[in-house]
């Protein structure tokens, strides 16, 4: 599908108004009806009102919002091109899960805290964990089929889950400060911990990116790929570094959130074709836009609660599963 | 389940002889395990003291631990472990396919949501509960059949489709779990994993109606439901009607998983494994429901009893038999991916 430049641009342009409106929204709307005077106030910081207040904690968390849905954005179009699966996301393949299992270990067992301790340990656990889902899937023959690949995630999924709760129930003085890692939240952001974690999605960043053009020749086929003359081997393992760091920054920084990297990539096909070049940009940017919007709406509809975004993201996304699921011609389906 | 199928190379008078042995091996232990479980806990009881309990003698000095705690426990886990292993291995051979288990497709799920959200929302109670809940697990499985729209033997589409609907449903539950004031995020977690932590005797009456009423349909349609592993085509020859058939088997084991699934939560997996243990320890075919149920009974029983006693912490039985039902997951994808075969 070869999409026209301007075309191009419009999804940019598109994308951009989207991440602009979300983070308006993300701002001003809350469990807590703020006038725009108040709003204004906090974001200038004159906390001096519970309004002003309220605005002033929205805005790390919308920051956090847009970075992990950013990485997460990233993170899912890489993993469906390194195993050209449509089905692959960090979540359904259940490198978050394992991300979070490492995290809460290691407050749990080994008193670890602080933010950097924290984004090392959910990058170990993603990539054990992906390491561990993409062996179990991609064994024996017929390779790493997508029904393969994703029941692989779930039990892995089940288990990691199951050992979480086995780790944090008996814990009754941590639960508190595990609790985001059991169903992924954003409400807990504070600059404080989310600075730390730029440098290493920085990196995700740009190893991803980098990775777009193996990502096209392999999308043509392994055997292409090589006789294309690229490294097959050498950029896969690129790719996946970049993708397993995202999802270990993302999911240290506000638990195991899912379905975010499968929807997003899927829509930015629909607007940009299939190059990879533009469509990683493009699931950053619209990853960003999805988890705000998905916290936004997780505050509204809850409200006076709130609704932890992962549960927002499962709900709105899995539908969307179903629908790739129904669609899209695969092996072994 | 095609390995179901191909495990009986015995002679027939042998293999029935060991079918026999097998049964009783696992209703042995199953009766063991309730006798544990209403005898040892924190400390152990001589079994005159358990009798006396139970039977009510006055002045019996162990009856509150054991008619009302332990008592509705060992209960509970044997009706609801048997219905979740029937109800489990009805829907894998009716489908073909051992991935094809209500905890899997999401029939469990969409019955946890409905049970959570009558409860804590409309706060219904008792029998409505499990209405509800039947009506919700027969609803999610006609949404999942229409969307995977294949007949006959379960294809990856509609595991994938139904692993899509569990998620989907999953999030409702925490929605709801969250939304209710009395529940705080401890219990919320154990009713997302199963648990019998809690449960009175009362609790068990349609646990128990729902065995005895689905579980005699299942029964009466047994021998339609071996036929129709054959096929369609020769089951129809052989005069049974096989969509009669797939629909009393649907709506018998929706029935036992749901009921089960609105007394006890979603115990994770004894539903998907109850039905493969019992195939490898039985010879041939014949006997494997009520195999699979005497399996589903022993995993709660005996999964309840470690996650209370044998663990250095108080653990749900949920969480016992998802650690245990993962990795026989993953055995099970990684065996048919080096027999090549395509699940």
């Amino acid at each position: 599908m070869q999409v026209q430049r301007p075309q191009r641009l419009a999804g940019f342009a598109l994308l951009l108004g989207l991440l602009a409106l979300m983070t308006g929204l993300s701002l001003t709307v809350g469990a807590r009806s703020v006038p725009w005077a108040e709003i204004w106030a906090g974001i200038t910081g004159q906390i001096e009102t519970i309004g002003a207040a309220a605005v002033a904690v929205r805005m790390p968390r919308t920051a956090l919002a847009i970075l992990a849905g950013a990485a997460l954005g990233l993170a899912g179009a890489v993993m469906q091109g390194i195993s050209r699966n449509p089905l692959a996301d960090p979540g359904i393949l259940g490198v978050n899960a394992g991300a979070a299992l490492f995290v809460v270990v290691g407050i749990a067992w080994f008193d670890i805290s602080g933010a950097h301790s924290y984004l090392w340990l959910g990058i170990a656990g993603a990539g054990v964990t992906a390491v561990f889902v993409y062996l179990i899937g991609s064994a024996g023959q017929g390779g790493a089929t997508p029904l393969k690949l994703t029941l692989a995630g779930t039990a892995t999924s089940v288990a990691v889950s199951a050992f979480i709760i086995a780790v944090v129930l008996p814990r009754n003085d941590i639960a508190g400060s595990v609790q985001s890692w059991q169903v992924g939240g954003v409400g807990g952001a504070s600059f404080e911990t989310l600075l730390p974690a730029v440098p290493f999605a920085l990196v995700g960043l740009l190893l991803s990116l980098a990775s777009a053009r193996v990502l096209n020749a392999l999308a043509l086929g392994e055997e292409l790929a090589t006789g294309l003359g690229q490294s097959v081997a050498l950029g896969r393992l690129m790719a996946a570094a970049g993708a397993v760091i995202l999802c270990g920054t993302a999911t240290a920084l506000c638990g195991p959130i899912g379905f975010v990297g499968l929807v997003v990539p899927h829509l930015c096909r629909m607007i940009a074709g299939v190059d990879y070049k533009l469509v990683l940009p493009l699931s950053a940017l619209a990853g960003a836009s999805m988890l705000g919007l998905s916290d936004v709406l997780g505050r509204i509809v809850a409200r006076p609660n709130e609704l932890d975004v992962g549960i927002v993201t499962a709900f709105v996304g899995a539908p969307f599963f179903i629908w790739t699921v129904r669609n899209h011609r695969m092996r072994g389906l | 389940m095609s390995d179901m199928s191909l495990a009986a190379p015995l002679a027939p008078r042998k293999a029935g002889t060991r079918r026999l042995q097998v049964l009783v091996f696992l209703a042995a232990l199953v009766l063991g395990l309730v006798l544990l479980t209403l005898s040892c806990g924190r400390g152990c009881l001589a079994p005159g003291d358990v009798v006396a309990a139970l039977t009510g003698t006055p002045g019996a000095n162990a009856s509150f631990v054991v008619s009302e705690l332990r008592l509705p426990r060992a209960v509970m886990g044997l009706l609801a472990g048997f219905s979740f292993g029937l109800g489990g291995v009805a829907f894998q051979i009716m489908l073909r396919n051992p991935l094809a288990s209500p905890d899997i497709i999401g029939i469990s799920a969409s019955a946890g949501a409905a049970a959570v959200f009558v409860i804590v929302i409309l706060a219904f109670d008792g029998w409505l509960v499990s209405l509800v809940a039947v009506l919700a697990g027969l609803g999610v499985a006609a949404m999942i059949w229409a969307l995977s729209s294949r007949r006959g033997a379960a294809g990856a589409r509609l595991i994938l489709i139904g692993i899509g609907v569990s998620a989907m449903l999953d999030s409702v539950t925490a929605y709801v779990l969250l939304e209710a004031p009395a529940w705080d995020r401890a219990e919320a977690m154990r009713w997302l994993t199963g648990s019998l932590n809690g449960v009175q005797l009362v609790q068990a009456l349609p646990v128990a109606g729902a065995l005895l009423v689905f579980g005699g349909l299942l029964a009466c349609t047994a021998r339609d439901l071996e036929v129709l592993r054959l096929g369609d085509d020769t089951a129809e020859a052989l005069g049974v009607r096989s969509d009669v058939t797939r629909l009393r088997v649907t709506l018998a084991a929706v029935g036992l998983v749901a009921i089960a699934t609105s007394a006890t939560g979603p115990i994770a997996f004894v539903a998907f494994l109850s039905g493969p243990i019992a195939a490898r320890l039985l010879p041939g075919s014949r006997g494997l429901l009520l195999g699979a149920g005497l399996v589903g009974a022993v995993l709660v029983i005996a999964g309840d009893y470690a996650g209370q006693f044998l663990l250095p912490a108080r653990l749900p039985v949920g969480v016992i038999t998802g650690a245990i039902g993962a990795p026989f997951l993953l055995y099970l994808i990684v065996r048919a991916n080096r027999n090549g075969g395509t699940l």
